[in-house]
């Protein structure tokens, strides 16, 4: 294993002892418990997090200052959700000092690019709490999320109770307990066109990163990646916030982790090098070289 | 200390909101001016009438070509210091200035502002309006290590900076359409969020999960583009960000 997990002090599998967060978590719970925990023990004062909208599964980001609020952001949506949008709206209008934010591995990369270069982000570098990263092998716009769940899996979005992509599939549930599976061959070509140039698939940036792959299932894979993320990883684990067991015991345990991590980042570098020639001595940019 | 940089805040057509930024940095400020740079020339901060020899020239505002003081101090600030540093979006890129056209007393006929890019060579942007006390800082600190660190920091400031120096080669105007040139049009946006945040008129929402620019609000200060992790992303740098942060934290304390 390489650099294809990023830096971590800890791997575990981990489940929440909340039974309440897992009724309509996406996995383990990491996520929103975390946020819970952090929230009552004044850790962040709110975080920014993906809730329903108006229209069925489409998400909006919000600023959940409330365990409450936290509740309706449980589970994945596939589509984009521009959580960063944010970052500097919850230090003004929120009044937040310490901020929560989750986000796919590119708003991780967002937020610590914030913090590094904060061009326009001003006050936002020094009030991030607690960044929790969730896996990410590539999104969707809204629309072809419809598409697939429409037209592909004939359901409507208003009856679906879960999305899940596992097991090389993209799995739609319904209400009434109807369960379709789209093949990922089917799903590929509705991809945002941006994920493929994406070099991050488990959040190596973030504070803490968790996501399904790994783990049984209702269970979590987590990295605890930074000082941070150790110090509040480790008082919610005190607390008894988690079920945890090591991830060498667990099936399909790492392997599978780095094996996915590593089939992303190099079908993705090849999408880079492919921009360098894509035209007649004419290229695309390459933002991982310069901004020019 | 006699290894602290001389450093110049250099103040062409601008509001004055960027040395502002500089000094809401507060105690982070006295720390910089107390242990890495002495402030050799500031018409706000020091009593010098001539632009002396620096290292560092910080420059804020755009430069108005029918004011001849101003087109001679700009050249003049370029002869005198090492690095140029244009501070803030009418520096690097015209910003709010582009849409002066004249008539205002009691210069009624200085109507052409011009980013100083254009009229001298620049080193290094740090865009934004108003830039952020915290990238200023960043900035300060990285450069001083440039010039004054061990081999070690030299190689770390080198990295940090060469983006900030990139996108000074890369020119002097800069729009919300940016987003659309060279992000989405170019296959790279991945609907983060970024470019809405760090935009100061809010001129930027995101209509399912894409920026959408609305082009008569923007000022043409160049954040957005700037901010997006998609304009540059160097992993050298971003995956070292918790040591660098604690580096520049320990630094101004
Ligand atoms: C687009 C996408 C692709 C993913 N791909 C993988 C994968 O390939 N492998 C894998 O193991 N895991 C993947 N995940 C992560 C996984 O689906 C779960 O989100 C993660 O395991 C967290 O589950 P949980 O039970 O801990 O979180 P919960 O407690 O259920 O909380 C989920 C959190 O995710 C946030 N969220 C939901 N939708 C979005 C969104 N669209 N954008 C940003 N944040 C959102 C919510 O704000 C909420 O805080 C993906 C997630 C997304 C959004
Ligand atoms: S694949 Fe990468 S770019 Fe696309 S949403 Fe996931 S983390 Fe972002
Ligand atoms: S910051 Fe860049 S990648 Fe993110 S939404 Fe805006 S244009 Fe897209
Ligand atoms: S859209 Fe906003 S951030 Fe972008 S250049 Fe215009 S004013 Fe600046």
């Amino acid at each position: 294993m390489g650099t294809e997990l990023g830096k971590y002090k800890l791997c575990v599998s981990a489940r929440s002892a909340d039974k309440e967060i897992l009724k309509k978590a996406q996995d383990g719970g990491i996520v929103t418990t975390l946020f819970k925990y952090a929230l009552e023990e004044g850790i962040i004062d709110g975080a920014i997090v993906s809730g329903p909208s108006d229209e069925p599964w489409r998400p909006r980001p919000f600023v959940a200052t409330t365990v409450e609020e936290l509740m309706t952001s449980r589970g994945t949506r596939y589509n984009l959700s521009p959580n960063v949008s944010f970052i500097k709206e919850a230090t003004r209008s929120y009044g937040l000092d310490k901020i929560g934010i989750v986000g796919t591995p590119c708003q991780m990369q967002a937020v610590r690019k914030g913090q590094l270069y904060p061009v326009g982000l001003r006050d936002v570098p020094d009030k991030i709490a607690l960044a929790i990263g969730i896996f990410c092998m590539e999104n969707f716009p809204y629309q072809s999320i419809k598409q697939l769940v429409e037209d592909h899996a004939a359901m409507k979005l208003e009856a679906v109770k879960k999305m899940e992509i596992g097991k090389g599939k993209f799995w739609v549930y319904g209400e009434r307990g109807q369960v379709v599976q789209l093949p990922l061959k089917v799903t590929h070509k509705y991809e945002q066109p941006g994920c493929h140039v994406c070099l991050d698939y488990v959040a190596n940036l973030a504070d803490v990163s968790t996501g399904s792959v790994g783990s049984p299932d209702g269970w979590s894979t987590v990295f605890v990646r930074t000082k941070n993320g150790d110090d509040i990883w480790s008082k919610a684990i005190a607390a008894g916030c988690f079920e945890t067991k090591p991830i060498e015991q667990v099936k399909p345990g790492l392997e599978l982790v780095s094996k996915l991590a590593n089939e992303k980042i190099t079908k993705n570098q090849k999408t880079v090098e492919e921009r360098a020639k894509f035209g007649v001595n004419k290229a695309l940019r390459n933002p991982y070289i310069s901004p020019k | 200390m006699a290894d602290k940089i001389k450093v110049g805040h250099v103040h062409m057509s601008g509001c004055t909101g960027c040395l502002v930024s500089l000094a809401d940095n507060y105690g982070g400020l006295l720390t910089i001016l107390d242990k890495y740079a002495d402030l050799v020339y500031g018409l706000t901060l020091a009593d010098v009438r001539h632009i002396p020899k620096m290292d560092v020239a910080l420059v804020e505002g755009s430069v108005c070509i029918q004011d001849k003081t101003s087109v001679e101090e700009i050249k003049e600030a370029r002869e005198k210091a090492a690095v140029v540093v244009a501070v803030g979006g009418c520096a690097c890129y015209g910003n709010i200035t582009r849409f002066g056209r004249g008539g205002q007393p009691n210069q009624p006929q200085h109507e052409s502002y011009l980013p100083i890019g254009d009229l001298i060579k620049v080193d290094v942007y740090i865009p934004g309006c108003a830039p952020t006390p915290q990238l200023i800082r960043n900035v300060c600190v990285m450069a001083y290590l440039l010039l004054k660190g061990n081999k070690e920091q030299q190689a770390l400031a080198t990295k940090y900076l060469t983006p900030l120096m990139q996108l000074a080669e890369r020119g002097t105007e800069a729009c919300g359409c940016d987003l659309m040139y060279d992000i989405i049009n170019q296959g790279l946006c991945m609907g983060c969020g970024s470019c809405a945040a760090a935009c100061p008129v809010r001129a930027i929402t995101h209509e399912y999960g894409k920026p959408n620019v609305n082009r008569e609000m923007c000022i043409k200060c160049g954040a957005c583009y700037a901010q997006c992790p998609r304009s540059f992303f160097n992993f050298d740098v971003m995956n070292e960000f918790e040591g660098i942060m604690e580096l520049i934290d320990g630094a101004l304390k």
